[in-house]
């Protein structure tokens, strides 16, 4: 299929999503989702692909949701529809996923930049949920994911207020993972892909589903996952690659089998 | 540009965005109108990519006496008055990566010597003065000067002045280290455009990128300092004005910087 939306490529086995609609800050309509949610499912079934990166340009991760789209709903269209149901496809993705983000990330780009696993941000970035100012409230997970990122406090203040959070800020609270500069936002998230894409795939991959139970599941039943997960890797080449590189004092060579 | 001020005159050339506070009767005074058009002007210099270098100045015998107290009454609400006001335009001194100068041409009392404070550098001469005059109607010294202040000059002499507020004379600010140059008063606007054109014919990404980190220096940790100053380095590293500056040094003649 192709896609309208959006821009995608695999570069030395990291997937990239270059949301593609510039003249509009990259507004999110619910073809660009549908279009982002598919590329990922693909690089997730892909061998050649171990991690992926989605980014925006320069003046945009993604502005929002596409109002014009939305302005005309009722409840009963949107509930036949289920418009943001299509976001939690997302949740379901195995390998990680890096956003790299300049410019804005508001509204329903924030709530994509949250769906994913770690964020990468330029220093002038902005952060919100500007939805409270148009009579509504996030409705992609924003109220969720930012909450389990940061705490209920400051969740609801930033939500509650609608204003635009910076990148430092949003570092600090523990919302997103590194600030670097603005010019180097993709140089430096290639970069950390680069040092992901060398692991274990299978861990990874372990990891991250453990990881998503932590704050979900009771903790003997995360620590249970944990363990089976452990086990798990015993059964993986990379297991004895590691181990032998290990003894043997030398980089190991990852092969995710 | 066709974009006209009342209470400041913009003027650009040779690289240089010129904005001289004009209320001369009033010793450059800020008023509402004067705080947004100075922000409006900054904005304008920053946009402007043939503007390299960023000078304040005064219009008339002072700098600039401050916030005028004929605006101030029992009503006003010092914090929305600073919050609307002052700090768009201290913002964008900080936020353009543009040098600003502060050309000191007399007298830089209370939020006018704060506005001399925020700049990235203070030209004067033997008889400007300094004075911090909040302290004297019973406020505190405003429009990020407690935080300038301390970065210039350190934290027992900020204190001093900010509490005692003795006047400082020109010579004395050079020896403190708040300014960089005391100018001969026969010869001020020749050693200004001098010092002013030299900034704006130097690589101005690479003094966007030491403006950009230096302040920050002052309150991050040593890792995190080294890893940005790391980027800063790739990002001069890119730019065109590195190259020529390696080739001029190659071809032992001066370089000709772009700002690119």
């Amino acid at each position: 299929m192709s896609n309208t939306y959006i821009e995608s490529y695999v570069e030395d086995q990291i997937g990239v999503i270059q949301l593609n609609r510039p003249d509009v800050l990259n507004a999110l309509n619910r073809q660009m989702i549908g279009e982002i949610v598919e590329k990922l499912e693909k690089y997730d079934e892909d061998d050649n692909v171990r991690v992926i990166i989605m980014k925006g340009n320069a003046r945009a991760f993604a502005a929002g949701a596409d109002i014009e789209e939305m302005i005309d709903e009722t409840p009963l269209t949107m509930e036949l529809q289920d418009p943001f149901a299509v976001w939690d496809r997302i949740t379901l993705i195995n390998k990680p996923i890096i956003a790299a983000v300049n410019g804005v990330a508001l509204g329903g780009g924030f709530e994509l930049a949250l769906h994913c696993d770690l964020i990468v941000s330029g220093e002038s970035a902005k952060f919100g949920f500007p939805e409270v100012k148009l009579g509504v409230m996030p409705g992609a997970g924003g109220t969720q994911l930012l909450t389990k990122a940061i705490g209920k406090r400051k969740a609801l203040e930033w939500i509650w207020l609608g204003e635009q959070m910076s990148a430092q800020e949003a570092m600090n609270l523990g919302a997103i993972n590194r600030v670097v500069a603005d010019e180097l936002v993709v140089e430096e998230t290639f970069r950390l892909a680069n040092q992901l894409k060398n692991q274990a795939p299978i861990s990874l991959r372990l990891i991250k589903e453990a990881v998503k139970v932590a704050d979900e599941t009771p903790l003997m039943d995360g620590m249970k996952l944990e363990r089976k997960n452990f086990y798990l890797t015993f059964a993986s080449d990379d297991q004895k690659e590691g181990m032998k590189a290990f003894t043997e004092k030398r980089s190991p060579s990852f092969k995710g089998v | 540009m066709g974009t006209s001020f009342q209470t400041i005159i913009y003027e650009e050339a040779k690289g240089v965005a010129t904005i001289k506070l004009n209320r001369p009767s009033a010793y450059n005074a800020f008023t509402e109108g004067m705080n947004y058009e100075v922000t409006r002007a900054l904005k304008q210099a920053n946009k402007d990519p043939n503007v390299r270098c960023i000078v304040f100045t005064g219009e008339g015998k002072a700098f600039c006496s401050g916030q005028d107290l004929q605006g101030v009454d029992e009503s006003t609400n010092h914090a929305t008055f600073l919050r609307n006001r002052y700090h768009p335009m201290l913002k964008a001194i900080k936020e353009t990566p543009k040098p600003v100068v502060a050309a000191v041409n007399g007298t830089a009392a209370g939020a006018g010597m704060s506005l001399a404070l925020a700049c990235d550098f203070r030209l004067v001469h033997s008889n400007v003065k300094f004075v911090s005059a909040f302290m004297s109607i019973g406020l505190i010294p405003d429009s990020g000067f407690i935080y300038n202040l301390p970065r210039l000059v350190g934290y027992a002499k900020a204190m001093e002045i900010a509490v005692l507020g003795k006047p400082i004379t020109g010579k004395e600010a050079f020896e403190l280290g708040l300014a960089t140059e005391v100018v001969d008063f026969e010869e001020w606007n020749e050693k200004v455009d001098a010092f002013t054109s030299q900034l704006a014919n130097m690589p101005t990404k690479a003094i966007a990128l030491v403006k950009r980190y230096m302040m920050d220096s002052m309150h991050s940790p040593y890792e995190d300092m080294l890893d940005k100053e790391a980027q800063a380095q790739r990002i001069a590293g890119l730019s065109n004005d590195h190259q020529e500056g390696m080739q001029a040094f190659k071809e032992k003649r001066q370089p000709n910087f772009q700002g690119k």
